[in-house]
Order: C-alpha cells, then structure tokens, then sequence
C-alpha cells in the first residue's frame, strides 16, 4: 500500500502494542513519512498527550509498507509510564521524526554489539544493518535479571548471543565488560563495537575496548529537550569539543566521550523526576481504587 | 457613527497604555501590556492627522495601511478597521504586540516630536484582539487553485508571511514544522507576557482556514531533505530561523544549571516548565539566577526567571545601557520587575560543585574602547577587577546563529561564513532553483517583523516565477 507522508490521517496511531516485561512495551505506531525515511541509528521525540514531556527514542524497526515504525518503551518515569499506558488503537499526540544523525553502515568484518537493558532495542537495527551489510554479528547482552532481558531471540538470529545478568537468572553471572575480556582474551578478532545502554556500563565498555584500540561507539542519551539542534541541552563532549547529541549524534566515538560529564549532566531533572513520578504513582492507585 | 467628531485632536498626549502592576506580575505570565480599551482605542486613533503622505505606512516592514484602519477605528468600525489591516498583513495581533512600532511607524509619526506618537501598535492589537474575540474575523478570500505546489520550512514569522500570501494567490502551500508546536520563535521563545499563545495560534489558524496545510514534527533536514521535497514541490522557501545558540565558550559552561536562552525559553515557554509539576517538563534555576546578554532575548530570559520566584535575578550587559540591542520599554519592563543590572560587566568562568552544579560566576568589569565593526565602542576588560557572584542557574543570551542543519544536507546550497543561506536580496532566490529563503535563517538573529518583510518579498518572487510562462 501506498501511504501518503504529507498526510496527517491517523499519524501516530497505535496500530500494535505488546507488553515485553511489566515495564517494558513494544509500540508499532502509524507515522508513514518517518517510516520511508528511517535509517539505522536515527530517533524519535515521542509525546504521548498535549502537555507531555518530549521524549526521544531511538527507533528499534520501521516498514515502509506498513507506514509505521516501532519503538520499545521502558517506564521509568511518569511520561515513559503514561505512554506504556496507551493501548492499541489510541494515539500519541507527536512523533516527530526521524531525527539525529543514522550510524553509517559499512564493512567492518566482525562487529560486537553490546546491549544494556532496553538498549538492547536501539541496538537491534544497527546490529542488523551490519549483518545485512555483510558483517559478522556477535552481541553482548546485558540486564538486571531475566524478566528485564529482551529481542535475545531477535539479536540471536543476527549471529551469537552471549547473555550476562546481574543475578545469574539469564546467561552468566557478572556485567557485559566481563563477556567482552573473555572475547579479548579468547583472541576473537573484533573490528569494531557498538554499545548501548546505561552511561556507566557503555564508559566501562570503552574502558574494555582501549587497550585493544577496537574502534567503538556508543549512543548517548543526555537530556534533550527539541532535539532539533535548538537549545544545547543535549551537549556532550567528544575529544574535548562540544557536540550537540541531537544532530550530530547520538552516536559518538566512546574513546574520545565524556562519559563523567554525560553523567552528571543527565542527573540535572533527578529530584523533579521522582517527584513527578510520585504525584503519578499517587494518582494512578487512586484511579485503580476507583475502579 | 456620523455624530463623531471628525477633526482631528492631536494634541491630546499619546496613551502609552496600562501595564499590569509590576509586582503582581512578577508571580503570574499574564500578558503585562493591557492593551485598549474601546474608549481609549477611539480616542488614541482621533490623534491621527491622516497625513496624505503616509509616512507611517512607509515605514512599516509589512505595510500596514496605518492612516486608513485608524480613521476606521476612530470611526468604531472595527470590523472595516480589521480588514484594512488584513489587506496587506494577516497577523495584527502578533505584530501590535511584537514589533518595535517605536522604530517604524510611531517613529515616522509627524506627531512624534510635538505631542508623542499615535499609539499605532497599541491599535493594531486592540483592532485585531477585538475582531478576533468578537467574531469579525474572515479568512481572506484565496484566488481559484493555481496547482503549483509550495513548502515552506519552519513556521516561524518568515514562513507565516510566504504561506499567506502564496495562498491567497492560489498556490498550494505546505508548512512544515520539527516542533510539536506551530510558530518558530512565536511559540518557543517570545514569552506568554508578552505573546499570548491564543494569539498565536488564532492566527496560525487562519492559515489552515485558508487552506495551508500544516505538518508538525517534521524537521526538514533530518527529517527529509530539501532535495528529496524538491520532487513533491514546485518551490521551496527556508525560514528555518536562527536556531543555534552561541555559547560564551567561558570554562564550565557545560555545569548543570547552565543553559542557552533557547534552552530557558523552550522549557519555560513551549514546555510550559512553569507549570511543574502540572506539566511535566522541568526547569532548574535555584536561588539565584544570573543572565548574560543585553538584548530582547535576555530580558525575555531575566523575566521569565524572576517569575520562577528566585531570590533574584542579574543581568549582565558588557556595555552600558545606550547600547543595549533590546527595546527600551522591554529593558524598562526588566528594572521595574526587579531584575538587577550590571553594566559593563562580563562573565569569564563559571564554577562548580562535586556534582557538576553551578555555583559561582567568575566577572570582570569592562571599559568601553574604540567603536568596533558595528560601530560600538568596543568594552575592553579592566585588569584586576576580577570578582565573583554567586549563582544556581545562569541563562546565556548573547545571541543565536543560523541553525546550520539545512545547510549541511542540502549539497549546493550557499552559505556565508556565519551559517546564513545566500540569497539576492530583491528576490529571496538561493543558490539553487525554485528554493528560496528569508528571516533569520539568512540575517542571523534579527526581528519578527523583518523576517515578516521578507517573507512578503520571497512570495511576490516567487509568484513572479510560478505565474511565468512555462512554468
């Protein structure tokens, strides 16, 4: 079917919803001009109602054909829990989009992609484009436990999956680093790595990959705000230069990030993160005792 | 309406009309200017002398037909009065608030050095503010469909003006905005209490009235390029705007509590962080807020932060006041709410705490030198006058540069060594066929109402192009 992206008809409709944990959801969302457009690596601001937060996502899938796109959404806050509230058949009210610069696809040999929690979603495409690309995939994932580990399956069928959780309920026991010293010390030929996930474990992913001089990325997420190239919020530094993670990234060479800096920049909003959270958490219970 | 008096009464003093009270409104972003009343409206436009020579009209960048709508409010046809205006400008209650009338019209006004100005801003608004709540307004009529297609990038002032006059000729027309919000600047960075938000939107709504097709959360660019809509339009008119903020590059400007005014201002006015935690984008700016920058867009800032409810708020400027860009009234709005000016004053480095938040400002005191490249004296730092101002937050507005985006993915695309697109100035025309562009994404930070002008000026070339034969 042939979709109209000048048109505004149904965009941003939930076409698909699917819980993946108790926190985490897949959204296949009707938005057919970022859907022609999309590229590996390339995001989205999401918000889900007049009012809401922006909130950038990096896409995990998109179909032409279809005219959606697909993002997974963990609740962590109040605006990421309101949107894993929506069901299918209703709307968010702005996917803007695509936005950022895509990940450049290339030969590389054998790439590792190390993926943390729901990063593994963001990793997903780029992982895929390399192997359609004519790479040799192998990925690192890593979660907390089991019931938070996702796409294993997805990422599997791109090439082998090794699987670290935090408590030993899914893999091995231990952090992603740990994997990827074994690959090194196994002498596996790396050429390139790219990480997503928590700004500690992608700093300690880099850490890794030095000594080796294994070319390595990792998306950041600073705070954004338009993410447009408008307001600098999401500046980070890359080899001792400001950069705007909006347009020229998210993805950046890790070697030469601020991984301390992205950290205590992405702390700014923490205490009004939980107070707002609070106020919904309150609210949402007393919506459920109404019931 | 024949009983009123038609003798003209100049001598009576201009009305500079109420302002909200300047403590009450230091807790509210209610609109400060009060605007007319009917009474006052009618009064004010007995003023004008109606001078045949028009030197009022001259003057306005959108050449509103000044003489003739304030004869027609004098005469309480306001209806008539909100229809002269929209023969030549279709977004009166925008321009009443935002342009500096002072250095246009009212500065043109013969009345100006004997008696003060007509109030002629003061009028527009209250024309278009009472035409729009009482009904009165039309969409204009639009020409039969040309079936020539236009998009327009941004929805900024410069991009209203090319939507409006295109489609009033017939052409097809296509704005598309990155934001979630129509408007550019209108809706991210001119605060509340001094643009309403219903007036924006009023307006931009008479566009779709009129048949413009809006597009929200597309960033051309990034979004899709300038060559990929080349294929579904006939012209393409950049009013992309000056998006990029100009950091200090003082050490420390990446502490937390550090922000661009285009950051400050979209939270607080596009997010609404004002309203935390009713809405849910927050804002950080502590006790004590420090603000850099001497012009519109700093007191936008200093203001909205005294608003917040700080302890207080510091302006400072590196000149002295003579050389403030901003408009007088809008820096005399700023010391009447409180905010604390220092002049000849400029930031060098900020420090921080253990967990990157900003606590100090390192200043030092400037003298002015010899006029530099734009004709002000150059402020020259005084050795030894280092001295330190404790700050939470600190908001730098020291202007904004074209936002490079297009540029960059747009291959032939001229640009100037500042980012800004090259364009023939009579006709708007870039480097490259069919694409046009104008406002800040060409001038750098400049004014709504020259990015309206040229908005007005690309339309007339690009009608020019799309009506020529064997197009």
């Amino acid at each position: 079917m042939k979709h109209d992206i000048y048109s505004t008809e149904g965009l941003y409709k939930i076409v698909e919803k699917a819980d993946l944990s108790a926190t985490i959801s897949r959204h296949v969302i009707y938005a057919p001009l970022i859907a022609t457009k999309a590229k590996a690596g390339h995001f989205v601001i999401l918000r889900c109602r007049p009012g809401g937060e922006r909130i950038p996502v990096t896409l995990v899938d998109w179909s032409p054909e279809n005219g959606t796109v697909t993002v997974i959404i963990q609740a962590i806050g109040k605006s990421t829990s309101e949107m894993n509230a929506l069901k299918a058949g209703e709307s968010f009210s702005d996917v803007a989009g695509p936005l950022g610069t895509p990940v450049e696809i290339k030969k590389w040999g054998t790439v590792l992609g190390v993926g943390g929690g729901v990063g593994i979603a963001e990793l997903y495409p780029i992982a895929r484009a390399f192997k359609q690309a004519g790479n040799e995939v192998v990925s690192i994932l890593g979660a907390r436990s089991k019931d938070l580990l996702i796409l294993e399956k997805e990422m599997a069928s791109l090439g082998r999956v090794i699987v670290t959780t935090d408590d030993g309920s899914a893999g091995k026991k231990g952090l992603v680093t740990d994997a990827m010293k074994e690959l090194y010390a196994a002498g596996e030929k790396l050429d390139a790595i790219f990480t997503i996930g928590p700004i500690i474990m992608m700093k300690f992913v880099a850490e890794a990959s030095r000594p080796h001089a294994t070319p390595t990325f990792a998306s950041l997420n600073p705070v954004m705000l338009d993410g447009t190239g408008m307001c600098g919020g999401c500046r980070v530094e890359i080899a001792g230069k400001p950069k705007f993670a909006c347009v020229d990234g998210p993805m950046f060479d890790a070697h030469l990030t601020n991984f301390d800096q992205l950290m205590k920049r992405t702390a700014a909003y923490r205490e009004h993160e939980k107070q707002s959270l609070e106020n919904y958490a309150k609210d949402h219970n007393c919506h459920i005792g109404l019931h | 309406m024949e009983n009123k008096p038609k003798k003209p009464t100049p001598s009576i003093k201009q009305n500079l009309g109420r302002h909200q009270d300047a403590v009450a409104r230091r807790s509210n972003f209610d609109e400060v200017a009060l605007g007319f009343g009917l009474e006052e409206a009618v009064t004010e436009a007995a003023r004008c002398l109606g001078c045949k020579t028009k030197p009022c009209e001259l003057a306005c960048p959108v050449n509103v037909k000044i003489p003739e709508f304030v004869d027609l409010v004098h005469k309480e046809d306001l209806g008539a009065a909100a229809s002269k205006i929209f023969e030549t400008s279709l977004f009166p209650a925008i321009c009443g608030r935002v342009c500096p009338q002072e250095t246009y019209c009212e500065d043109a006004c013969v009345l100006k050095e004997k008696f003060g100005p007509v109030s002629v801003g003061r009028l527009e608004r209250f024309t278009a503010d009472y035409a729009r709540k009482s009904g009165l307004i039309k969409p204009p009529a639009c020409a039969p469909d040309t079936g020539k297609k236009v998009a327009c990038v941004g929805s900024g002032p410069t991009s209203l003006a090319v939507a409006a006059e295109l489609r009033k000729l017939g052409h097809s027309v296509t704005v598309f905005e990155a934001l979630h919000e129509f408007g550019g600047v209108l809706s991210y960075g001119i605060p509340t209490f001094r643009l309403p938000r219903e007036v924006v939107r009023f307006e931009v709504d008479m566009l779709r009235r009129m048949g413009v097709r809006l597009l929200k959360n597309v960033m051309v660019g990034k979004s899709i390029t300038i060559e990929e809509l080349k294929k579904d339009f006939d012209v393409i008119y950049i009013g992309s705007g000056a998006g990029l903020p100009t950091p200090m590059n003082a050490p420390g400007e990446d502490l937390v509590g550090v922000y661009s005014s285009n950051e400050f201002l979209t939270r607080v006015n596009l997010m609404e962080a004002y309203k935390f935690p009713v809405s849910d984008t927050p804002y950080y700016i502590g006790k004590k807020v420090v603000v850099v920058g001497g012009g519109n867009t700093a007191m936008d800032s200093a203001r909205c932060a005294m608003r917040l409810k700080p302890e207080n708020v510091t302006l400072l400027y590196r000149r002295t006041r003579a050389e403030m860009p901003a408009r007088g009234e809008e820096v005399e709005n700023a010391m009447e709410e409180g905010i604390k000016f220092e002049f000849l004053t400029a930031p060098v480095e900020l420090e921080g705490d253990e967990k990157g938040r900003l606590k100090r400002v390192k200043c030092v005191r400037m003298v002015l030198g010899e006029p530099d490249a734009s004709g002000r004296r150059k402020p020259v730092p005084q050795k030894g006058s280092e001295f330190w101002v404790e700050a939470d937050s600190l908001v730098v507005a020291i202007g904004a540069s074209p936002n490079p985006v297009i540029q960059q993915t747009t291959p032939g695309l001229a640009a100037n060594k500042w980012g800004g697109i090259i364009v023939d100035e009579a006709t708007a025309k870039t480097s490259l066929d069919g694409i046009y562009a104008g406002g800040d994404v060409v001038r750098g930070g400049a004014t709504v109402l020259l990015a309206m002008k040229d908005g007005k000026a690309a339309a007339r070339a690009i009608h020019g192009k799309l009506s020529a034969k064997g197009n």
